[in-house]
């Protein structure tokens, strides 16, 4: 699949401004996917936040730091071996939950038939996903906005350009 | 298991191997390579993996996207898709701060290396307790 | 000067475009796929395009940084302002249906206007984390 083909051709390039780049086509083919899954909402966010957003703030990032990756020392054979370990264990416990889109699965069957066949009901707009976000759900969408301050604070702190008292 | 069973397991599961496989893939970059913006595009890649991760289990293949309208009658799961929505916005906040970190340790360290940063606040290095610059 | 030329006239043709696309996703929200992420991403990244295009001079004048420092605080506060509305007239905090005498209209003005907060406080960030950047890299120390 292009997405594997774009990571590893992430993994092993060491011009910084292709890597960013690349991440931005791989959150485009991510969200092309995301599409396919029916995940049209999750789909505007991850290529407008992904692809558009997150690749501007990287680019500034690298014109502020200048740099291309240095050589690795060595090997990275324990990282490797790591991270092959942890999939085989992923795969081997995804093994286990349900196979896809099997309607009897406990995803299906919980809350989401209250929400699907209720909300015309109840608070009557097409998209449901927006009704769950704003109205069944609000208070976490709440959290979410206060998150998005915080950030937005937390770099306006990390980034202020204080006047410079002279030298002493 | 039967052979042809678990051929059939395997099959209904390709969803997962695909995203175990980012997942990973996210992973090595994050651990293995030094440089920390390329650091960030590995956890970048990594929370991808994830949100591919809760929204492949929603879809029912035969149904719609879940806006309701007349026309359709099965629409897959939403609940995901809202858990989801909240979850990249919070990655780019973090990616956000993470940059600025990244832009305030190259004006301290003079480098984005991993190792180097290490070597200059190592107090037994060879070079000398260079720290921060201010 | 002829590469400028053609990205300015692009630019100039785009960007309402992109402000426009991006009122439709935010008050759309309930009808289709959008809402206010996505629409407070779209718009920051319009203000960001004029900024790369024209400079920051000009961006700045267009929105000020007092403007946007406030869009991020003024947007939570519309989505609490909202919550507690709903504790005033006598239900719970941020609930919806007793803003209005009809419960599921007050259920379609809650989710207006809580979402009108969250893009106003989503793109405020996202522009305000781009001057931070932009403004560093001008005068670099080293």
């Amino acid at each position: 699949m292009l997405t594997a083909a774009t990571v590893v051709v992430i993994a092993r390039s060491r011009n910084l401004f292709g890597v960013i780049v690349l991440g931005g086509l791989y959150s485009f083919l991510i969200a092309t996917v995301m599409v396919a899954l029916d995940a049209v909402d999750v789909a505007m966010t991850e290529a407008s936040v992904g692809a558009g957003i997150s690749t501007v703030l990287f680019l500034a990032a690298l014109h502020l730091s200048r740099s291309e990756e240095a050589r690795p020392a060595q090997k990275p054979w324990l990282p490797l071996a790591v991270s092959l370990a942890v999939g085989g264990l992923l795969m081997y416990g995804t093994l286990g939950l349900p196979k896809f889109s099997d309607p009897g699965a406990p995803i299906h069957t919980h809350v989401a038939p209250r929400y699907l066949n209720e909300s015309p009901r109840e608070v009557d707009i097409p998209n449901v996903v927006t009704a769950v976000l704003a109205s069944y759900r609000g208070y976490d969408t709440l959290g979410e906005v206060m998150v998005v301050f915080t950030a937005g604070a937390g770099v306006l702190a990390l980034l202020r350009r204080r006047r410079r008292s002279p030298e002493p | 298991m039967t052979g042809a069973e678990s051929a059939m397991t395997w099959g209904n599961h390709f969803s997962y191997f695909v995203t175990v496989f980012m997942m990973v893939a996210g992973l090595f970059i994050l651990i293995a390579r030094g440089n920390l913006i390329k650091k960030l595009v590995g956890l970048g890649i990594f929370q991808t993996s994830m949100y591919l991760l809760y929204i492949a289990p929603g879809k029912l293949v035969g149904g719609t996207a879940p806006i309701l309208s007349d026309r359709f009658t099965v629409y897959s799961n939403p609940l995901p898709h809202v858990l989801i929505l909240t979850a990249i916005v919070v990655g780019v906040a973090t990616l956000a701060l993470g940059l600025a970190l990244v832009v305030r340790i190259r004006a301290a360290y003079g480098s984005i290396e991993e190792d180097e940063v290490l070597d200059m606040d190592a107090p037994a290095s060879p070079q000398g307790e260079q720290g921060p610059r201010q | 000067m002829r590469h400028d030329l053609i990205l300015r006239v692009i630019a100039k043709l785009l960007i309402p475009f992109i402000l426009l696309f991006a009122l439709y996703v935010q008050f759309h929200g309930e009808l289709g796929p959008g809402g206010g992420f996505q629409a407070g991403v779209i718009m920051a990244a319009a203000v960001i395009f004029y900024g790369l295009i024209f400079g920051l001079a000009d961006v700045r004048k267009l929105v000020p940084e007092r403007l946007v420092e406030s869009m991020m605080a003024f947007g939570v506060l519309i989505y609490g302002g909202v919550g507690v509305a709903g504790l005033l007239l006598g239900g719970n905090y941020l609930d919806y249906f007793v803003l209005d005498p009809d419960p599921v209209l007050g259920q379609h003005r809650g989710i207006f206007w809580v979402e009108v907060g969250v893009g106003v406080t989503v793109s405020g960030v996202m522009l305000k984390v781009f001057y931070m950047f932009a403004d560093r890299g001008g005068a670099e120390d080293e």
